[in-house]
């Protein structure tokens, strides 16, 4: 009887560090039984479609939490970013394009590193709440947005820029790629093991040597980087640069990641959580939708879902 | 009463406490009887389950099996507030104190005197009764200070004072005296005696023998998470105990010397002054040599080093590597001059508390096991790792055990380990056996000579003055931030140190 307790005390552990890859097995297993709809392969290439901008800005999320930081401004650098790319990526009167592919591509990508490198200076240098700084940029980055597009939607793009967004492959590809590059960053390198030592203790990392504030930089321009990449696939997948695109992206990423079991407080989580999180909102905005439940109903749903997941996290430190 | 009738009715009683993690136990079978008005010590080598034990009988942990009974009646200790409610409070190992808020809110943290009706809390009576408690133990601290300003070592009497505040029956004091000495340590034990003649049961951890022998009535023995023996005091000696925790007998504490300090000055402070923590400090260091820092409890010892390290900027001095003035402003600088510095604080400065074991050993280096300085090589970083948990006999499952579920002893050897890796030709050591048992005391003792003997040198802060006068080549003494003292170990009289620690020695 004595073992018999001893066994369920473990299983209770096991679950608590393993139950949201279990619970994403179950939601889409029950999903795939219930569903017709749902098990095409079509579906999925929606899922993954859907799924594709959240799934990059995530990544960059889960490196800024793991800081025991926070970054709110990437729904609106996402935004500041499409509409610079999209900006250079129009065709002129003669219907033919301005610049090549690369420009548009390399200036979204730059305008969301800079957008993050200034979170990162003003919170490394400045010894600012990243919560704060972070509150700050969404603004200033929405409203540069407005000020640089005048309020209008970029439109006539070339047909090289739109056909990124267009069906799986460039979606895809970006959120794979992104993918890769931040399990190796975090999980592979030195860089990555210092975001982690930061996140755990900040002042035993710096007189271990560590240089922390290099390090809080580059994980905010990292995430600012992945917003521009979101920027550019979201404003292709659309066909326009919209000024107001993004808005609220940074909570369902903030959800992505707290589901993934990386802990808000720093120091703990990983990029395989964050994905499987990303996937569990996806899955379950795609079968709310095939199950007819209403957009109003799905809120609360999602609501009680990141709660749940946020409460299971703490189970697992006691 | 009579002495048997006492002992047929203990106060408490913990029978057959079994507790594991992840089916590794922590504690077998474990047995306890802690009878009224006796200080109970209770000894073991770092990860013997000491802690575990007592975090079980103040509710913090949930044992797997086992009985806990208090005047013979079985009770079911489900959480700190149920361990207070039956009168069981706890000095806790590493301190916890809400650092934001004032020394009195954390004395009476969860039991704040409010006004009636409105249950706003009065903050002059809580700080008159802060007050009543200070003057009654003999403390001398302003209640209305933040605790984040204060050292260590008041930290420690505020948690003392704040257990003893609780009017229980049964206190538990895990580790007491690690960041504390002398003085305050004679003012514990003075509350502690006030404590006894009341029928209050004190269940005493220490790795500090002298304290056991001077404080305690009875003594229980763990290994590796077993009941070994219970005795009273007065049949053990400081052998016999040791053999009973160890498992071993302990040959010599302190190693024999073999290599005598160069004559080469390698490591130099002229001058250095930070304006209200230190003035003019200047010492010089010979390679190969161990270096001793002494002084009281807030003297400015660890400041003095803290900012040699690059963690404070100093107003004035300069200091010397090798003969060559270096500007250290940060201890990424410090490290670039091979320069460790292992801080007395552990928890807030010295680990990484969410990551695991080789993540902090390895964090210093990390480089090294770098391709190209920054893919990391897992194989070669788990092999360093694992040398040297196996060096220091750190008590972990394994190299990937998050270093906050180490006990308290082992954590402090996964900060030397770290530090040891990083192969620092100066080692500056804070209070570095601080929580470490006595096994591990001397190994660290034989390190630190293994060391000089390759011709590194070693700077040893330390309020333990056997262990300055075991280890140290020369010494120098700080009070109220200037050195007052300097002694060549010929000349080491233990009387004179303390005197120079109280600033009224002069060498004339
Ligand atoms: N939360 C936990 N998870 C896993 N193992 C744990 C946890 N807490 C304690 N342990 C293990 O239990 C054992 C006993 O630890 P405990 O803290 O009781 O030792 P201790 O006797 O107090 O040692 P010290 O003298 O170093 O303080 C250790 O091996 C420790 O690693
Ligand atoms: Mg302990």
């Amino acid at each position: 009887m004595d073992t018999r307790v001893i066994n369920w005390r473990n299983t209770g552990a096991f679950f608590a560090k393993y139950g949201i890859y279990f619970a994403f097995v179950l939601l889409a297993g029950g999903l795939a039984i219930w569903s017709r709809p749902f098990r095409t392969v079509g579906n999925f290439e929606n899922i993954l479609q859907q799924i594709s901008v959240n799934g990059i800005l995530s990544i960059g999320m889960t490196a800024v939490i793991i800081t025991a930081g926070i970054d709110l401004s990437v729904g609106s650098v996402l935004a500041l970013s499409a509409v610079v790319a999209t900006s250079f990526a129009q065709v002129n009167d003669q219907g033919n394009a301005e610049h090549g592919l690369f420009v548009p591509l390399a200036l979204g990508v730059l305008t969301g590193l800079a957008c993050g490198a200034v979170n990162g200076v003003l919170i490394a240098k400045r010894r600012l709440a990243p919560f704060i700084v972070t509150l700050g940029m969404m603004t200033v980055a929405r409203g540069l947005a407005l000020v640089y597009s005048h309020g209008e939607p970029e439109i006539n793009l070339t047909a090289t820029y739109d056909t990124i967004g267009e069906g799986l492959t460039g979606p895809g590809v970006a959120l794979l790629a992104v993918v890769l590059a931040g399990i190796f960053i975090l999980h592979f390198t030195r860089f990555g093991r210092y975001v982690y030592a930061v996140g755990g203790n900040e002042l035993a990392a710096k007189v271990s040597g560590v240089n922390t504030d290099r390090i809080l930089v580059g994980v905010y321009a990292f995430a600012g980087a992945l917003a521009g990449v979101a920027g550019i696939v979201e404003s292709s997948r659309v066909m326009s640069g919209e000024p107001s695109a993004g808005e609220g992206y940074e909570l369902n990423a903030i959800a992505a990641v707290v589901i993934g079991g990386t802990s808000l407080n720093g120091g703990v989580g990983s990029m395989a959580g964050t994905i499987v999180g990303v996937l569990i909102i996806g899955v379950m905005n795609n079968g709310l939708d095939l199950l007819g439940v209403s957009s109003y109903w799905q809120q609360v749903v999602k609501g009680g879902i990141i709660v749940c997941a946020v409460m299971l996290d703490r189970k697992s430190k006691y | 009463m009579t002495a048997q009738q006492v002992s047929e009715n203990p106060l408490l009683k913990m029978e057959g406490i079994s507790k594991s993690y992840s089916g590794v136990p922590a504690l077998s079978r474990v047995r306890l009887e802690i009878r009224r008005g006796e200080v109970h010590a209770l000894m073991g080598e770092n990860g013997a389950g000491k802690s575990t034990l007592m975090k079980i009988l103040s509710g913090i942990v949930q044992r797997d099996q086992g009985d806990i009974s208090i005047d013979g009646k079985r009770v079911e200790i489900r959480s700190p507030k149920e361990a207070l409610d039956l009168g069981i409070s706890m000095i806790h190992q590493e301190l916890n104190p809400v650092r934001a808020m004032t020394v009195a809110e954390n004395i009476f943290l969860g039991k704040e005197p409010c006004y009636r009706y409105t249950g706003v809390v009065n903050r002059r009576k809580q700080r008159e009764l802060t007050l009543d408690l200070f003057r009654e133990m003999d403390v001398s601290m302003d209640p209305d200070k933040i605790m984040s300003a204060l050292s260590v070592a008041e930290m420690q009497l505020v948690e003392i004072v704040k257990a003893v505040s609780y009017q229980s029956r049964v206190i538990i004091m895990d580790e007491p005296t690690s960041a504390i000495t002398g003085r305050e340590v004679a003012k514990l034990f003075e509350i502690i005696r006030r404590l006894k003649s009341r029928g209050i049961a004190i269940i005493y951890i220490s790795h500090k023998m002298d304290e056991i022998f001077r404080i305690s009535d009875t003594i229980t023995v763990l290994r590796d998470g077993q009941y070994i023996e219970t005795r009273p005091a007065g049949e053990l000696d400081h052998d016999t105990l040791v053999k009973l925790m160890v498992g071993r007998k302990i040959s010599e504490m302190f190693p024999k010397r073999i290599a005598a300090p160069g004559a080469e000055v390698i490591f130099e402070v002229a001058g250095l002054t930070k304006t209200g923590l230190f003035q003019d400090i200047s010492f010089k260091v010979r390679k190969g040599e161990v270096f001793g820092i002494a002084g009281l409890m807030g003297a400015g010892r660890t400041e003095v080093m803290e900012t040699v390290f690059g963690l404070r900027k100093a107003d004035a001095g300069v200091v010397r590597i090798h003969g060559r003035e270096v500007k250290i402003k940060s201890p990424a600088d410090a490290i670039r001059h091979r320069v460790a510095l292992i801080t007395e604080d552990r928890q807030l400065k010295g680990l990484n508390l969410t990551a695991s074991v080789r993540d902090n050993i390895t964090l210093v280096n990390l480089k090294t096991f770098s391709l190209f300085g920054q893919v990391l090589q897992f194989k070669k970083e788990n092999e360093a790792a694992d040398a040297e948990i196996a060096k220091l006999r750190v008590k972990t499952r394994h190299r990937g055990q998050i270093v906050r579920t180490l006990s308290g002893g082992n954590q402090q050897k996964v900060v030397l380990a770290k530090w040891l890796l990083a192969e620092p030709e100066i080692l500056v050591l804070d209070e570095p056996t601080r929580g470490i048992d006595i096994g591990a005391k001397a190994e660290i003792y034989k390190i630190i000579a293994d060391l000089t003997a390759q011709g590194r040198t070693v700077i040893m802060i330390s309020s333990e003055l056997e262990e300055i006068l075991g280890m140290c080549d020369r010494v120098i003494v700080l009070y109220h931030g200037r050195i007052t003292a300097e002694f060549e170990r010929a000349a080491f009289n233990q009387e004179n140190i303390i005197k120079a620690a109280m600033g009224n020695w002069s060498a004339n």
